[in-house]
């Protein structure tokens, strides 16, 4: 077996409370569950293991919150899981004290992605996030103390009752803080869920603003010398960073189309053509774990066309070219010439590789949607 | 049968005031059904016609009554068929005008009862309904006496619901109704009136016919003598409420002719039925072809179901002579047709059937009349298509109606507006009583095929009730306006309208397509031009933004079927040059003022 894959994916549900936009796989409360959820992790990774190369070269914890698992269990799982060139935590400031930072550096994180979402009070309210600004500067610093060179912070943008002004201040107020990494989302209201009941018509009217806060998230990111590698991700260029490639590994081998296992509840692995998602209840989770069996699982066979597909919507989410090399079929020649000529597509060496103009990688959605074939 | 003993009537009545109901309780009340064979409303024979209301296609029905012998032709209950309504009443000595107690007099209701009173027929005024609670059958007595000239005491009470009073009907078509004329001695040359025909698949067509003069029988040879189809007749009979054989039918008698002729359009309503043996010298008065004044383009939404949609016209034309349509090929909506219908009704029942009965999808035009049309060139045309009209023509007619609409006094005055607006021409109004005035109008057909009927019952809260009659074709200042997207012009949105009127509707127009175009990739301007004249221009500016937030290792397959269906959204809009169009967007010229509230 040579296409084991080497990018692992831990998802840890516990969060303080829940944010109205979120839509992840969260579990509110339940502290007394995080050494058996710990374990069933382990027993999950064992039984998956063989899907696994030994050495990884990415381990993504993800949540939830993963920092507000408890210490002791945060740490029994980060030194169980295999080692990895890029191991990152995510985590909510509030929750990184110096001791924390301190953890997660003892046991080998070497990236941590804080979700700042924005640095106005009003709006965190919006979003029901337990941090202040504060807590962001407050967690950078600690970060720092305990030498994390590779800090990535989240923004959110459109959030209801944002102004341009807002926005750019936010902005400013990442920036100050140096990141070597920054992920900047619109932010996605699901229909039908409370928050967007809560804020419809205000919804509605940031839906035209958003139109042009992108743009100005971009200018002011690259202008700031940020590499706008991906959608919605922005790193450091390497002039700036010692010439480190800051680019998430971890998130890089999803939109290459590459093999990748997760665990924990609603955890989705893709291996092989095969992709699955485990339950996300997590008394079936402990239950199936504790009795040494595979969580119950929803499985996807991806063919062929769908898994070129995806490589053709994930590949053009990157500012590097995607090579149609093996992706034969996947996209409409015709929509192809068309976008080529609105000037949104590039051919580029010997025209077997593709690439969106800056324009085409706004409109990246639509232009995708079009191109598939 | 004795001729004398012959009565032959039909019934008026405005869709909902009980015409059915009627029908059903005679066909009780003299036992031509009974019990469980009687099916609600037997005479409405189509789907179609149940849910919506109304009768398409008329039908004969035989009953007996105290040694009489009744025939009850049923007429079709619309507007777009006074054709076939004034047919079916001339094969009748006289008829039921049947009014809702409840509801009063309508626009049809008055249409009908002239069209009746013209062809001297004796008419039976009844007012059904009486047993609702809110039924006001003095008030509606005195107005359909005053309508008809008749006493208010002779108007007939009853509920066709409960069977109240119907018998009393049968006793007065037996008393006032005059027994048919016409020569009934065996040498007469016979003749006989089509008043309604339909195609059965396995027998041909089906001719319904009020014998005038002399008798038919089966294995005759006959013709029809203004379309001079010869054929011979393989049946001869009457409905009792179903198919029965009989040897003959005399002078007086309704009944059918079985032709086995295979299409509808060889025997049209109007015509005289004679003997090859006895040639009649004169047809009967009255016969004319029906000719569609409505028109507009259907096409599949999906291209692949253009050889259903063909199948499926060749199939409703069977049954319906004044259907017509041809292939129509547009840049924008690609293959389908351009069909012509006697008014707005036709146009709907067909569209419905065509998609509830053939299970199809369709994109319908915005409807257009005919225009009459002289070129510079000299040449007279007919133009059924906004986008076939010459761009230089000497002189356009259009087809002019008398429209009748009946409202509570306190709308007079939005009616009328409303009828300036579409360049109407006063000519009549009177008090049907102290609160409903009736109003008669002249005005362009044109002007009443898009959203007339809407209009008139938003204005008026819902109360008016109209009906109109083509009248004839007059001279019109008319232009062309077409509509431009992204500089390429779009026949299926191009209109025939109204000099005084182009500005605003081309504005309405390019402004209603803004809303319903959606975002491009790039700049789209909008306009509407007459000839190489710019009278509005709108643009749609292009998609700034247009991306999916995030999209990681869990949301793959998410992302992915949002694209998917992102894709199939795209495949259903027209492709107009490099611009998708969705299909709601060739309605925008249905209701631009509906559009605008």
């Amino acid at each position: 077996m040579t296409l084991r894959a080497r990018h692992l994916y831990v998802h840890l549900p516990f969060c303080a409370s829940r944010c109205g936009y979120c839509d992840f796989v969260t579990v509110v409360g339940r502290e007394g569950q995080h050494e058996a959820y710990v374990s069933a992790l382990l027993t999950e990774l064992a039984l998956e293991r063989p899907a696994l190369e030994p050495r990884l070269e990415s381990v993504f914890l993800g949540g939830g919150t993963p920092t507000l698992t408890e210490p002791s269990s945060l740490a029994r799982l980060l030194q169980a899981l295999p080692s990895a060139e890029e191991v990152t935590v995510e985590a909510n400031p509030e929750t990184v004290t110096p001791a924390l930072a301190r953890l997660l550096r003892e046991c080998g994180v070497t990236r941590v992605s804080l979700g700042a979402q924005s640095f106005a009070p009003r709006l965190l309210e919006v979003l029901d996030r337990q941090a202040g600004p504060d807590d962001v500067r407050r967690a950078v610093y600690a970060l720092r103390d305990a030498k994390f060179d590779n800090i990535s912070l989240d923004l959110v943008y459109g959030i209801p009752g944002q102004s341009a002004a807002d926005l750019d201040a936010d902005l400013s107020e990442a920036l100050a803080l140096g990141p070597e990494h920054m992920s900047c989302y619109e932010l996605e209201a699901k229909p039908g869920t409370r928050f967007t009941h809560a804020h419809g018509a205000e919804l509605a009217r940031q839906a035209e603003a958003m139109e042009w806060y992108f743009e100005r998230v971009v200018a002011r990111l690259t202008e700031a010398g940020y590499r706008w590698y991906e959608t919605a991700n922005f790193c450091r260029l390497p002039d700036g960073a010692g010439g480190r490639d800051l680019r998430s590994r971890h998130n890089l081998a999803y939109w290459r189309g590459r093999d990748y296992l997760g665990l924990g509840i609603g955890a989705v692995s893709t291996i092989e053509g095969r992709r699955w998602r485990n339950t996300p209840r997590l008394g079936r989770y402990l239950a199936a774990l504790a009795a040494g069996e595979r969580p119950p699982r929803e499985v996807e066979a991806l063919s062929e066309p769908v898994r070129r597909s995806e490589r053709v919507l994930l590949g053009l989410r990157l500012d590097e070219p995607l090579s149609l090399d093996g992706l034969e079929g996947a996209v409409d020649a015709a929509a192809l010439a068309r976008l080529e000529r609105l000037g949104l597509i590039e051919r580029g060496r010997g025209a077997e590789d593709l690439a969106l103009t800056e324009r085409g990688r706004f409109l990246g959605g639509g232009v995708t949607a079009e191109l598939l074939a | 049968m004795d001729q004398n003993r012959i009565r032959n009537f039909s019934i008026i009545a405005h869709i909902d005031h009980g015409k059915s109901t009627l029908a059903d309780r005679i066909l009780e009340l003299t036992d031509t059904v009974t019990g469980r064979e009687m099916r609600a409303q037997v005479l409405d024979t189509m789907e179609l016609e149940r849910e919506r209301g109304i009768t398409i296609k008329a039908q004969a029905v035989r009953v007996n009554w105290k040694g009489h012998e009744l025939n009850l032709i049923d007429t079709p209950g619309h507007v777009d068929f006074t054709y076939e309504v004034s047919r079916s009443l001339q094969a009748c000595e006289g008829a039921l005008l049947v009014v809702d107690a409840a509801q009063g007099i309508e626009a049809q209701t008055v249409a009908n009862a002239y069209l009746a009173i013209e062809n001297n027929l004796e008419i039976i005024p009844v007012v059904n309904k009486i047993d609702l609670p809110q039924a006001d059958a003095e008030g509606t007595a005195a107005e359909i006496a005053e309508l008809v000239g008749d006493d208010p005491g002779r108007v007939l009470r009853i509920s066709a619901k409960t069977g109240e009073g119907v018998a009393a009907v049968l006793d007065a078509i037996v008393e006032r109704i005059p027994a048919p004329g016409g020569s009934a001695a065996e040498e007469a040359p016979p003749r006989a009136l089509v008043f309604d025909s339909s195609y059965d698949q396995y027998r041909g067509v089906v001719a319904f016919v009020r014998v005038v003069d002399g008798s038919f029988s089966a294995r005759e040879p006959l013709r029809a003598m203004a379309q001079g189809t010869r054929f011979e007749s393989e049946e001869v009979g009457f409905f009792s409420p179903t198919m029965r054989a009989a040897e003959a039918l005399g002078a007086g008698e309704v009944g059918y002719v079985i032709t086995g002729l295979k299409d509808v359009s060889r025997l049209r309503v109007g015509d005289t039925l004679t003997s090859e043996r006895r040639l009649a010298s004169e047809p009967l008065p009255g016969y004319k072809d029906v000719k569609p004044m409505v028109f507009a383009g259907l096409f599949p939404t999906d291209s692949d179901e253009y050889p259903d949609l063909r199948d499926a016209l060749e199939r409703l034309k069977l049954n319906d002579a004044a259907l017509f349509y041809e292939p129509e090929t547009s840049q924008a909506l690609g293959f389908g047709f351009r069909c012509g219908f006697l008014g707005l009704l036709h146009m709907e029942i067909v569209r419905e059937r065509l998609e509830r009965e053939f299970d199809l999808d369709l994109i319908v035009t915005a409807p257009t009349v005919a225009y009459r049309v002289l070129t510079k060139a000299g040449e007279e045309v007919e133009v059924h298509n906004p986008a076939e009209m010459p761009r230089e023509v000497e002189r356009v007619e259009e087809p002019y109606i008398k429209a009748s609409i009946i409202v509570p006094k306190d709308y007079v005055g939005p009616v009328m507006e409303l009828n300036t607006e579409r360049r109407g021409r006063f000519d009549h109004m009177e008090y049907l009583s102290e609160e409903r005035v009736l109003l008669l109008y002249e005005l362009p057909l044109g002007e009443i095929v898009l959203d007339y009927y809407d209009q008139l019952k938003s204005r008026t809260r819902g109360y008016a009730s109209f009906d109109y009659d083509v009248v004839g074709f007059r001279e019109g200042k008319l232009e062309r306006v077409d509509v431009l997207i992204a500089g390429e012009p779009v026949d299926a949105l191009s209109l025939i309208v109204h000099r005084d009127g182009a500005y605003a509707r081309g504005r309405a127009l390019v402004e209603r397509l803004r809303e319903e175009i959606p975002r491009q990739f790039f700049d789209v301007a909008v306009q509407a031009a007459i000839g190489s004249r710019v009278i509005a221009r709108e643009t749609i500016k292009a998609k700034r933004k247009d991306v999916l937030a995030k999209c990681y290792g869990g949301d793959i397959t998410r992302k992915r079927k949002l694209l998917e269906r992102q894709k199939a959204g795209k495949r259903r809009m027209k492709q107009v040059g490099s611009v998708e169009v969705p299909q709601e967007a060739f309605l925008a010229v249905l209701n631009l003022e509906g559009g605008k509230k």
